[in-house]
């Protein structure tokens, strides 16, 4: 049957087709354009040399590297106790907690940094006291704190909920403490999806770029506002190009060390050993509910309270709520339209993060040896590149090489979304890889003995086993499509298609306390619209485990 | 993750230009020398020949750009040309991508580059030179290209904004750039960093306008009597100064800023809680030129012929908090009664800016933050 | 009818499976008897389709099955260790294989409740595989593989996690059912009880190896192989010479290899006279097994050790005598 084993190559060769054609064409392409024409005049080595050998972007490069390190290794440190506890409890009003942590997520630097700061002022660390936190690195590792918080929480949290709780119940009884049996039982398992957060975190942080300014002050500066600077305000494309060259390279490095730590410690699970029915109730909740409270409660709270704030007049009212029903003159639309603009974006966007990053998944834990095995690999970092690319470097790249017909999409509405989705990539696949690797492999063999076709076998078993891990990488996807601005801001759009992000931007950018007031209620309208959507995809995502 | 806020440019007056003698030597050579190239130059553009009913005109902008759908509703009523705007990013990033995708447009006409930015476009080659009747009706001051590569459609100044309260009779608010070095203001003021914010170069240029060689002492006197800077506008507005709640008074900001203050008042005010700095305003103006290459070069020029109107130039002011270049434009009463316009604000030569920025940007850099 | 011929599989150096023939008539029940690592469970993966083969070909009714995948063949499974779909319930799980057959809801439900009747766990329907006990998971894994009626029904150590009295209770269970059922069956078990219960014929196992294949009393009575008799529970191999000369005299048994079971040795002085063999030995070491004893017995002269039931008491140090039944000697193949 030479020709139906010619079509199952074939359908199996599809995916990576698909998915290797989609990050071509969309992020290689572009990012080799922008560094091909920049390091082009004078040469990559000389200008590689100018970049390395000059003193002050050496230590921007070490400053990027330490702040983003430090970030991560505080992030995970304070989310992960946290993650257990979402794991192997249940509690009231669980899922809810596990949405709103979502939320900082979308949330454009700007407001966050007047979150932080009006956290100083409120607790008198904004300067004139003893300890000031403005324009310190604090407070950027603070807000890195922020952001990422939800990303260990719930890639680290999917997973751990996914290990039989019954081993550290057997550790237990062998007389484990408490810690040791997170040290030596936990850990070990779970260090496959520690990693793929790490990783996450530290590319944000590794790219941050509102917080390093905004909270920074003007003296910090990481590769990517350095980029951004280069390209866009001094239009050296060349110095530019050497440092994406550069940042390109750290993040392949790192990408490649954590993924074959991800890899190595990966153990499938044991068949037929689903978890024990989780507690009620455990010591920590509270600590971690509260912890989770001040991490990400009280800067949500300074916006929330700033939305309602009456002005300068002092008191209450719901006036920059009703007034985003109305045009401010600046703006092309109301911001409630801006905010449908955002969601008719996010949507696409996260389907889109969806099918490629799933396929893209298969293609990762499937693979097999030889060829297969070298393009698993090269996927697997491949893919998670994007989070580690500067948003300038992918806008300038759309705008050089999409420009030839048939592909000239440099105007066309979908560039926004396909823009949204390269991002929102590398959370389906780093949530999903660690998740699908702990699926024992004779699961999979029992439902195809069972006559499950391998596409069956796809949809009855991984995605079922995963189900959780894709509403939280589809979550993730929607809400960095919702929040994004750096790479929109680059696209040129119809003024029309303004999203939610944007009009907050143009309502900030020019004073008045009713433009001000409404650009807060403007942020808590997009934390509350991810907070529901991701509240829908992990019901979906929990449905869809038990049911036939 | 997110860029920085895009710029939004503001503000009047006949501008008394700083320009030294040499540079004036060198402006004369170079007008003499660019005419002679338009002359041999086949790439002028011509509106009238066509009929372009039915055509439509692609215009680019930044982010900050808008204008009533009205406006542009009556361009295509009088020509049949419709309208497709396409904004992204700030004026810097505009030109930036202007820049590389020189010669193959994604779009018609360009709108958004200012004076600091202007020298670059033109070495990009991103324009087609076009002169429009309606510059008639515009001062002269305001075309800095006398090839007519890019046509003024607004303008803006760059100043001193203050929080009127903080100020009394003990201690009137400052009245010149040379003020803010006294040690009365100490501590008062909030720059944006001129690396990362376009006020924040604006302001820069303008103490270089002001002091020459001598701008680098100023500065210096400035950070000795404590100058706060931050990355944007937004941060030093709403977080240093009073308008926010911070606790400094003095704050680079535009002329249009205490309109806004009174039209977007929370609750409703009659009078603006800041006033400006005339005497420190660095001028910027904002020009529109036919992309070169464009697809449809008489319905750009139609359009940057619509954009000298009056219609068009009446509904700038509220929309994008900038003045319109025509005389003959009618501002809104609240620009009328609040705003000021600076009567000799600061200027360079967009050439001069364009050769010097990054040497003076460093500089600035090792005064002020190191 | 299942027809593997010069099935062979090897894992880098080392072969798994090495030029296996074997035939399972339809019906027929047929069991892979051999020790843990001896490659059974590598020859159900490979009849399933789930190895590929190194060499040799797997038919089904004379058809070659090398280009039909897993999902097609119409085999049943039941893994070793269940490998049960733990996020859903048992009514999901048997009825699994019935919706890949595009079975109807409403005749889903009824298979389901049938098969689940058949194994004894009617009104299972909706529990969660979590709060099943291990006996249970198994009847709910035999239960999922019989559901869709595979032409050929393959059971890996299915009885594998039990304890013993549960076992053999099950063993009984299976043996009804597969008969009732009337399915052809290949199945692994390390166990001689287990397989000798269930199967019309026993295939015995050893590195890679068929060593014997035929009816169970037939390879209980005559296992040919030393490795086989031992396998059984049979280490009394001995080398009879030409005259019937053995370490502790003579032995009424034609030369060559032998094997004395266990079952052979009667304690002399007992009534049932004196015509056999005699051996007698020290008693070394004594093992308690309920209704017998199980001695081992250092013979005198020969000191060579016999592995020896008895029904009667013995202690460590007794000098005892046995009479050994000539029926219970089997000669190996040399």
């Amino acid at each position: 049957m030479p020709a139906d084993r010619l079509l199952r190559g074939l359908a199996g060769a599809l995916p990576v087709v698909a998915v290797g054609g989609f990050m071509a064409l969309f992020f290689a392409w572009p990012i080799g354009g922008v560094i091909a024409r920049g390091l082009g005049g004078t040469g990559p080595a000389a200008v590689l040399g100018d970049v390395l050998g000059s003193g002050s972007q050496r230590s921007v490069i070490w400053f990027t590297l330490w702040q983003a390190a430090v970030s991560t290794a505080l992030t995970v440190a304070v989310a992960l106790p946290a993650a257990g506890a979402m794991a192997r409890l249940r509690f009231r009003g669980q899922r809810l907690v596990r949405a709103l942590a979502t939320v900082p997520f979308v949330l454009p630097t700007v407001v966050v940094a007047a979150a932080f700061e009006g956290l100083f002022d409120r607790f008198g660390l904004a300067g004139g006291g003893a300890v000031s936190l403005r324009h310190t690195v604090w407070a950027i590792l603070m807000a890195h704190v922020f952001f990422n918080y939800a990303v260990v929480l719930r890639t680290v949290g999917a997973h751990w909920a996914a290990l039989d709780a019954r081993v550290e119940d057997q550790a237990r009884v062998l007389g484990a403490s408490r810690l040791e049996v997170f040290r030596r039982v936990v850990l070990p398992r779970l260090s496959p999806s520690i990693a793929a957060a790490s990783a996450i975190v530290f590319l944000f942080s590794f790219t941050s770029f509102g917080v390093v300014l905004v909270l920074g002050g003007p003296t910090r500066a990481t590769i990517e506002t350095e980029i951004y600077r280069y390209a866009v305000v001094r239009l050296d494309l060349a110095t530019a190009a050497g440092l994406a060259v550069v940042q390109l390279v750290a993040v392949v490095a790192l990408v490649a060390v954590s993924n074959a730590l991800e890899r190595r410690r990966a153990v499938a699970e044991p068949v037929s050993s689903p978890a024990a029915a989780p507690r009620r109730r455990g010591p920590g909740l509270v600590a971690n509910l509260g912890l989770m409270a001040v991490i990400l409660g009280l800067p949500v709270a300074v916006l929330v309270e700033r939305s309602l704030a009456a002005g300068r007049g002092g008191g209450y009212t719901l006036r920059n709520y009703t007034a985003m029903a109305d045009r401010v003159n600046l703006l092309p639309d109301t911001a409630l339209a801006a905010l449908g603009n955002s969601l008719m974006f996010a949507a696409p966007a996260a389907a889109l993060a969806l099918a490629v990053g799933g396929a893209a998944t298969l293609v990762v834990v499937r693979a097999g040896r030889g060829a297969s095995r070298r393009i698993g690999r090269v996927f697997d970092i491949g893919l998670t590149l994007p989070l580690g690319t500067s948003a300038v470097t992918v806008g300038l790249g759309f705008l050089l090489v999409l420009n030839r017909p048939p592909i000239d999409i440099r105007t066309s509405l979908l560039v926004v979304p396909i823009a949204h989705a390269v991002v929102g990539i590398p959370f389906v696949v780093r949530t999903l890889v660690p998740m699908l690797r702990t699926v024992n492999p004779r699961t999979r063999e029992a439902a195809s003995v069972l006559g499950a076709s391998p596409r069956r076998v796809r949809r009855e078993v991984d995605l079922r086993v995963a189900a959780r891990g894709v509403a939280v990488g589809a979550g993730f996807a929607f809400a960095v499509s919702l929040g994004e601005f750096g790479a929109t801001s680059f696209i040129p759009r119809r003024p029309e298609t303004l999203t939610a992000p944007l009009a907050l931007f143009r309502l900030l950018g020019t004073p008045g306390e009713a433009l001000r007031g409404q650009a807060m209620a403007l942020a808590v309208a997009l934390m509350a619209l991810t907070a529901v959507a991701v509240f829908v995809m992990d019901l979906w995502g929990d449905t869809r485990r038990g049911v036939f | 993750m997110d860029r920085p806020p895009a710029p939004i440019p503001i503000h009047p007056g006949a501008p008394r230009r700083m320009i030294r003698p040499w540079l004036r030597a060198v402006a004369v050579v170079a007008v003499v020398l660019a005419l002679i190239a338009a002359a041999c130059s086949g790439d002028r553009v011509d509106s009238s020949a066509e009929d372009l009913s039915g055509t439509t005109v692609t215009l680019l902008t930044h982010d900050s750009f808008y204008v009533s759908p009205e406006t542009f509703e009556a361009f295509t009523l009088q020509t049949g040309i419709e309208v497709e705007q396409l904004a992204s990013g700030d004026a810097g990033a505009l030109v930036a991508q202007a820049c590389l995708t020189a010669g193959e447009p994604l779009g018609d006409v360009l709108f958004g580059i200012d004076n600091t930015f202007l020298q670059r476009g033109l070495d990009c080659a991103m324009f087609d030179p076009y002169e429009s009747p309606g510059l008639a009706g515009v001062p002269d001051h305001f075309e800095l290209d006398p090839e007519h590569r890019v046509t003024p459609v607004d303008f803006g100044d760059v100043c001193l904004n203050y929080w009127v309260e903080a100020f009394g009779d003990s201690l009137p608010p400052p009245s010149s750039l040379d003020d803010l070095t006294d040690p009365a203001y100490a501590g008062m003021l909030v720059v944006q960093s001129p690396e990362t914010s376009s006020p924040g170069l604006a302001f820069l240029l303008a103490t270089i306008a002001r002091y020459g060689d001598g701008w680098e002492r100023y500065w210096a006197a400035l950070r000795d009597n404590g100058v706060a800077v931050t990355a944007g506008w937004e941060d030093a507005y709403y977080g240093e100064f009073a308008a926010g709640g911070g606790d400094r008074p003095i704050v680079v900001s535009y002329a249009s800023s205490p309109p806004a203050e009174v039209i977007y008042s929370d609750p409703p005010v009659d009078e603006p809680p800041t006033g400006v700095v005339t005497a420190s305003c660095y001028r910027q103006i904002e020009f529109a030129g036919v992309l070169a290459g464009a697809g449809n070069p008489g319905g750009a020029a139609a359009l940057i012929d619509f954009m000298l109107t009056e219609t068009f130039q009446n509904d700038v002011p509220l929309n994008m908090f900038v003045f319109p270049v025509i005389e003959s434009a009618t501002l809104p009463p609240e620009f009328v009664a609040h705003a000021q316009i600076a009567e000799d604000p600061f200027m360079l030569e967009p050439a001069e800016v364009e050769t010097q920025r990054n040497a003076w940007t460093d500089r600035w850099v090792e005064i002020v933050l190191r | 009818m299942l027809t593997v011929s010069g099935l062979t599989v090897a894992f880098g150096r080392v072969t798994a499976l090495d030029r296996i023939d074997l035939e399972v008539a339809t019906g027929e029940v047929v069991a892979i008897l051999g020790p843990s690592g001896c490659g059974k469970s590598t020859l159900l993966r490979s009849v399933a389709g789930l190895q590929p083969l190194d060499a040799g070909e797997v038919r089904w009714d004379g058809e070659d099955l090398a280009g039909l995948p897993v999902h097609r063949r119409d085999f049943g499974l039941m893994f070793q260790e269940h490998a049960l779909f733990s996020h859903r319930d048992v009514a999901a799980n048997v009825a699994f294989g019935l919706r890949m057959q595009k079975m109807d809801a409403p005749g889903r439900r009824r298979r389901v409740r049938e098969v689940l009747g058949l194994v004894g766990l009617a009104g299972f329907e909706e529990r969660e595989i979590a709060t099943l006990s291990g006996g249970e998971a198994q009847r709910v894994a035999l239960a999922r593989s019989l559901a869709p009626e595979p032409r050929l029904l393959m059971l890996d150590e299915p009885l594998g996690s039990l304890d013993r009295p549960r076992r053999d209770e099950l063993t009984e269970e299976l043996r009804t059912l597969l008969r009732r059922v009337g399915v052809t069956v290949l199945h692994v078990t390390h166990d001689h009880d287990e397989a000798f219960a269930v199967a019309d014929r026993v295939a015995v196992m050893q590195s890679g190896r068929i060593a014997r294949i035929g009816a169970p009393a037939d390879i209980w009575h005559d296992p040919r192989h030393a490795g086989v008799a031992r396998f059984l529970g049979h280490p009394n191999v001995v080398t009879v010479g030409d005259d019937g000369a053995v370490p502790w005299g003579r032995l009424a048994a034609p030369a060559g290899p032998a094997v004395l079971r266990a079952d052979a040795f009667r304690r002399a002085g007992s009534p049932a006279g004196e015509d056999g063999s005699v051996v007698t030995g020290v008693v070394a070491d004594v093992r308690f097994r309920g209704d017998r004893f199980e001695l081992t017995l250092r013979t005198d002269p020969g000191d060579f050790e016999l592995l020896v039931r008895d029904p009667h008491p013995a202690a460590a140090a007794d000098r005892l005598s046995y009479i050994i039944d000539p029926t219970r000697i089997a000669s190996l193949d040399s």
